[in-house]
């Protein structure tokens, strides 16, 4: 097992260097089979860990060499296989290869296909690094790896500086967060003497005299930039501008839960620190919310899911703001599901439509793209909440466990999965049903996608369908005698979550929850297949509220405006007068006086031997008078 | 009791060379004639040896008037490459005058 | 004796430079330095295995005074040997394709240079270390002024001036503590005790002195504007020498001659060391971004990165130390990897000007890709060789002062800011005119960026066998110093 574990992240890494280095001798079939099959085989490497896991019950750790040590820090490459760790490894080997093969038909007729196989699949090796490790700092290299691959994955098509800056913008963005996560990691070796979870996150090791709340406040911020929360948000609906397979694997799926990750795996700190799972939770549904309703008036396909998932991230840190650890893994499972599935099915939309995104240039591909249709369909459907799809256990383990600590979340929260519905059957409305509304060339281009697409599109479907029954909802499931596995796969982490609901209030919730969606539903149906409202034009004139919600809150002009330009305004203040002309002003002047010294002094030097004579003897006569006096 | 040299008081020999030496020192600074500056830089070494030769008689130290001898060899050959250079500098410049000799000014 | 003659043979080798032609002088050059890189390979096998008798080598010179030529190897000295034997091949590697006039007195130069450089990490005498000090000035002084750019003159003038200035107030406290030593003698374990012996009052003085004449080197703000403009002036393989070894004499001396020399004073005023290195840090970063000419650029974030250096340092502890020590191994590799990037630019485009360049990774991806790996390497990403120095100075720096090492961190969120901006405007975007045709890169370029490739990544992933170097002497001088 200790050299499967170690072949896990291994091959992605094989795949990388060979499609990085002697890319130009292969042809794109062969980059393409060797980094799905590299792939494939960290999944099933995967799969015998984690059945190995299932098993055995005992979690391990393996060392493969030290990395960094001064001192009293040690840190060394080690793996730690875990539930947590094994759970992230399945969903990003499991759905990292489904996205490879689904690229491998909308990447083909790309020039810098070698490159971007390259990327993916050092992307997962990253991933892999990031779950894998067991110390904090391990983490933090896939942290940094995977943002350094989306930074290139984003600016994949280099040519346009538009991409080029959005993938800027998310890595620095990033960066910001990392930073919060950097100190975190000093405070934490300062307080603990330890970076491995094993070892500090034992309950005696932390002691309440140490700065908790500090520590805990910078890994969130960590968490805010990797997983795109107020205010860290804004690059990630710029990250759209990469290929679509990218933003189903990092910008759905993998990368942006790494945050829930990790808050999770260093739960016990958290659990110690009310106030910052206070801050998280209305950072969480803010967010949730904010993402949300932008998304109501989003006319990109890609766009729209974007805001889709900072609003679902949102949720996901709510409920770990209310101490539902387990319930946020779990939305990272499913979301991962069905984010991936319908990020894929856009990506085989916009294949089909020649590269058009704006949906108010779709509509009625249903008859064009069947398999495309039925498992967006299916996707909505699992995002939506409605039963028995995994959205619905997922989600309604958050709201149920929300529910059970504060109500105004709660509500606040049901309004955000609301709006979840109406905007996602608004996109699945406008997109398949109604009228073709493009051009006549885009409907003649109109087709199915490939094989290699449309079979990554269907398991993701079937996993949509059936990925929530690892999670049944407790009290029904007691009484069902349906047993909640993936709260007791986690518990020896994460411990058994303790809001507590009673099964009457449980199904309540579930049946008002499904009604309020299916009202919803209804609703869209009515606005965008019945009357067939489109979404405005660019330009139109809207209501105030509507526009702000339209230009996204002017959160970037905001941050343009009030952050980057004084900055860069600073900065040119700093180098133009503060660098230039004081300091070397100051340096110069130095030079200056020696020079205006110089000239002046030379006066004296008239060349006038009685003058030098004169000089000599009355300075004797001073002397000597002084002498005298003396 | 005064001290004296055959009679003649030390103060004398004092007042004297300190006489010459201002004698010297004022022809410096103020005559112009580069030749006549070197004469009185004569009279004030001179002035200055027999100071010493007043000093080394009294003590009876014999090493003073030594030096002198010492001092006024190396005055001639001071002398003769002093003068030797005037006459260069004259060669060139046409005259003597320090005042119109200040290539050196700054 | 293996010492001296790690000493010995670039100076013979300069001196065969001097009067050989220029046919011969590249050859003569590359092989010179490959020998003394094996040389210092032996010298480390030599201190891994604890001879270190072979490494000592102790004479009297001007015996009066208490002046010897005192030199030998510790895990501190050796990695600087090692990085100033390992960059100078490369350095004089990278020119080889590239014609100077009268290029064997450049080598000689340059060599001579490389002598004088390992005497300062080696000399045992504060004298002698004053010596090596200032005789490392005088070539690159040359390098500048002969093969330097437009302008050079008044450039050049400067920075000798200025660092001349500077290590003056090095010689007063050299003096200074001699003068209060009862044996009177310049031996650094003289030193030391009498130093230590001294007042706080007066550790202060003596550690202001040194500071100023290591901050002016280095530099750090405010005594950095020599540097933008000799970076940018001087021809490259003097820039390499410059900023790839030569800053790193600097922060070598505090290690050498400031923590354990004074470190009463250290501990009292450290603080305020630290503080200025964190305001140069983030000063030189936010001016880096704003910069237009990418040589500038690369000037200003090596001063971000040496004042880094110079904050983890007078942490004063193990983590901070170390950190720093192979964060100059790393600034070393990345300084030269930029510059000759820099340089490979400016021989095609003929500018270093980021705004006019654009496009060249859809022209030239191999040339792409490696400059992809320093630039990474600059913004400190994990595995590469940049994080590993980068994260030990910040968890050091945060051991004694948090909130600064906080403001020190805001270096890796400005870093980024400014790399990928230079990379952005240099490599991305679409192709004009001056980067359509980029030609390819030479055979010799190749390797010489790929070995520093391999460098910063192989560091990255594996850094213990350069930690290890040093670990040992770090400990040992810092139970000196408790």
């Amino acid at each position: 097992m200790e050299l499967i574990t170690k072949l896990i992240p291994l091959f992605p890494l094989l795949g990388f260097i060979i499609a990085a280095l002697i890319n130009r001798k292969l042809s794109k079939n062969t980059v393409a089979y060797i980094a799905c099959v590299s792939v494939l085989f960290s999944f099933i490497g995967t799969l015998m860990v984690f059945f190995n896991l299932v098993n055995h019950h005992s979690a391990y750790e393996i060392k493969v060499f030290d990395w960094i040590q001064a001192g009293s820090f040690n840190a060394s490459l080690t793996f730690l296989i875990d539930p947590l760790s094994s759970v992230f490894l399945l969903v990003i080997t499991g759905i990292g290869f489904l996205i490879h093969v689904f690229s491998v038909g909308y990447m083909i007729h790309d020039d810098g296909f070698r490159r971007f196989f390259a990327y993916l699949n050092l992307f997962i090796f990253f991933m892999l690094l990031l779950v894998m490790g067991n110390n904090l700092l391990v983490t933090f290299i896939g942290w940094e790896g995977v943002g350094f691959c989306s930074f290139m994955l984003i600016g994949f098509w280099y040519k346009e500086n538009k991409n080029n800056d959005a993938a800027k913008k998310a890595f620095v963005m990033n960066r910001i967060g990392d930073l919060g996560f950097l100190i975190a990691i000093c405070l934490i070796f300062i307080n603990y003497n330890s970076l491995n979870y094993t070892t500090f996150l034992t309950a005696g090791n932390i002691s309440i005299d140490s700065p908790i709340t500090l520590i805990t406040i910078c890994l969130f911020i960590g968490a805010m930039g990797k997983s795109a929360q107020i205010p860290l948000f804004t690059w990630l609906p710029d990250a759209m501008v990469g290929p679509t397979p990218v933003s189903a694997l990092i910008h759905a799926a993998t990368m942006v839960t790494a945050g829930i990750y990790m808050i999770a795996r260093t739960n016990v700190l958290f659990s110690m620190a009310p106030d910052t799972m206070m801050f998280i939770a209305y950072i969480g549904i803010a967010t949730a919310l904010l993402g949300a309703s932008i998304g109501l008036f989003q006319n990109d396909i890609k766009k729209v899911l974007a805001y889709s998932t900072v609003s679902q991230l949102g949720l996901m840190f709510l409920a770990l703001g209310v101490g539902a650890y387990t319930a946020a893994v779990f939305h990272v499972v499913t979301h991962a599901f069905f984010k991936a599935l319908l990020f894929l099915g856009s990506g085989s939309v916009i294949h089909g439509m020649g590269g058009e995104q704006d949906i108010r240039k779709m509509g009625g591909l249903k008859k064009h793209m069947p398999t495309t249709y039925i498992t967006f369909l299916i996707g909505t459907i699992a995002i939506s909440g409605i039963p028995p799809l995994a959205g619905f256990f997922s989600k309604d383990q958050i709201l149920a466990e929300v529910f059970a600590q504060n109500k105004v979340l709660f509500i606040l929260g049901m309004i955000a999965s609301l709006m979840t519905v109406f905007y996602m059957f608004r996109l699945l409305f406008l997109t398949f049903f109604g009228k073709f509304r493009g051009t006549h060339e885009q409907e003649h281009h109109l087709h199915e996608s490939p094989k290699s697409m449309t079979i990554p599109l269907v398991i993701l479907a079937i996993l949509a369908v059936v990925a929530g029954f690892i999670g049944f909802p407790h009290a029904l499931g007691e009484a069902m005698h349906i047993h909640n596995w993936f709260d007791h796969f986690l518990s020896p982490i994460i411990g058994e979550s303790l809001n507590h609901i009673s099964l009457n209030t449980e199904i309540g919730l579930m049946l008002v929850t499904t009604v309020l969606i299916i009202i919803v539903v209804l609703i869209a149906k009515n606005v965008f297949i019945t009357k067939e409202t489109l979404p405005v034009a660019e330009n139109a004139k809207l209501s105030p509220l509507k526009n702000l919600v339209y230009h996204k809150f002017y959160v970037d002009e905001v941050y343009d405006k009030f952050l980057s330009k004084p900055f860069v305004a600073i900065s040119e203040f700093l180098n133009k007068v503060i660098d230039n002309q004081l300091v070397d002003g100051i340096v110069n002047g130095f030079g200056k006086i020696t020079i205006v010294a110089g000239q002046n002094l030379r006066l004296l030097q008239s060349g006038n031997i009685g003058f030098y004579i004169f000089a000599i003897v009355s300075a004797l006569i001073l002397i000597f008078s002084i002498f005298l006096v003396n | 009791m005064e001290a004296s040299i055959n009679g003649v008081s030390l103060n004398y020999y004092i007042i004297l060379s300190t006489v010459l030496f201002c004698i010297g020192v004022l022809g410096v600074m103020i005559r112009r004639n580069a030749i006549i500056m070197f004469m009185c830089i004569e009279l004030m070494l001179n002035a200055v040896n027999l100071l010493m030769v007043a000093f080394s008689r009294y003590f009876g130290d014999t090493n003073g008037q030594v030096f002198v001898v010492f001092i006024m060899a190396v005055a001639a050959a001071e002398v003769a490459v002093g003068l030797a250079i005037l006459m260069m500098i004259y060669r060139n410049a046409k005259t003597s005058d320090t005042e119109v000799l200040n290539q050196l000014k700054g | 004796m293996l010492t001296l003659i790690l000493i010995l043979i670039p100076l013979l080798t300069a001196f065969i430079l001097f009067v050989s032609g220029k046919k011969l002088a590249k050859t003569i050059a590359l092989i010179g330095t490959l020998i003394e890189l094996a040389f210092a390979v032996l010298v480390l096998v030599n201190l891994k295995q604890g001879n270190v008798q072979a490494l000592t080598f102790k004479c009297n010179w001007i015996q009066s005074l208490g002046i010897y030529f005192s030199i030998t190897i510790d895990g501190i000295s050796m990695l600087l040997v090692l990085l100033t034997a390992l960059l100078t091949p490369i350095i004089v590697y990278s020119s080889f394709n590239k014609e100077y006039s009268n290029s064997h007195v450049l080598f000689g130069l340059m060599l001579l240079m490389q002598s004088a450089l390992i005497g300062v990490f080696t000399s045992m005498d504060g004298f002698l270390f004053y010596i090596f000090w200032e005789l490392a000035l005088i070539p690159i002084y040359f390098i500048c002024l002969i093969w330097g750019a437009e302008g050079r003159q008044k450039i050049t003038f400067k920075f000798f001036i200025y660092t001349l200035f500077g290590s003056l107030f090095m010689l007063l406290a050299l003096i200074y503590i001699y003068l209060q030593s009862p044996v009177k003698s310049f031996d650094i374990q003289v030193l030391y005790q009498s130093a230590r012996a001294m007042g706080l009052n007066q550790q202060a003085w003596v550690l202001a002195a040194f500071v100023l004449a290591f901050a002016v080197k280095m530099p750090l703000f405010p005594f950095h504007t020599w540097q933008p403009k000799t970076y940018t002036n001087a021809p490259m393989p003097g820039v390499m020498m410059l900023g790839g070894i030569m800053s790193k004499m600097a922060t070598f001396g505090i290690i050498r001659w400031v923590l354990p020399m004074v470190p009463q004073a250290v501990e009292q005023y450290g603080n305020y060391v630290i503080v200025l290195a964190v305001i140069s840090i983030i000063y030189a970063s936010c001016i880096a971004i704003v910069q237009k000419d990418f040589k500038f650029l690369i000037a200003y974030s090596s001063i971000a990165h040496i004042s880094l250096i110079a904050a983890g340092l007078f942490a004063m502890n193990a983590q901070g130390i170390q950190g720093g020590l192979i964060e100059m191994f790393s600034h070393g590799i990345n300084t030269v990897g930029l510059f000759f990037i820099a340089d490979i630019i400016f021989n095609r485009a003929h500018t270093s000007e980021m705004a006019k360049l654009g496009g060249i990774r859809g022209v030239n991806s191999q040339f792409s890709f490696l400059f992809l790996v320093v630039v990474l390497s600059a913004v400190a990403l994990p595995f590469t060789t940049g994080f590993v120095g980068e994260f030990l100075l910040i968890l050091g720096v945060f051991e004694s002062n948090g909130i600064a090492a906080s403001f020190a961190g805001l270096s890796i969120i400005l870093g980024a800011i400014y790399m990928l901006r230079a990379f952005q405007l240099i490599m991305l975007g679409d192709t004009n005119s001056l980067t359509l045709h980029f030609p390819k890169l030479t055979k010799q370029e190749i390797i010489t960026l790929v070995i520093i490739v391999i460098l910063i990544i192989g560091i990255g992933v594996y850094p213990k066998p350069l930690l290890d170097i040093t670990e040992n002497s770090v400990n040992i001088l810092l139970q000196g110093i408790k």
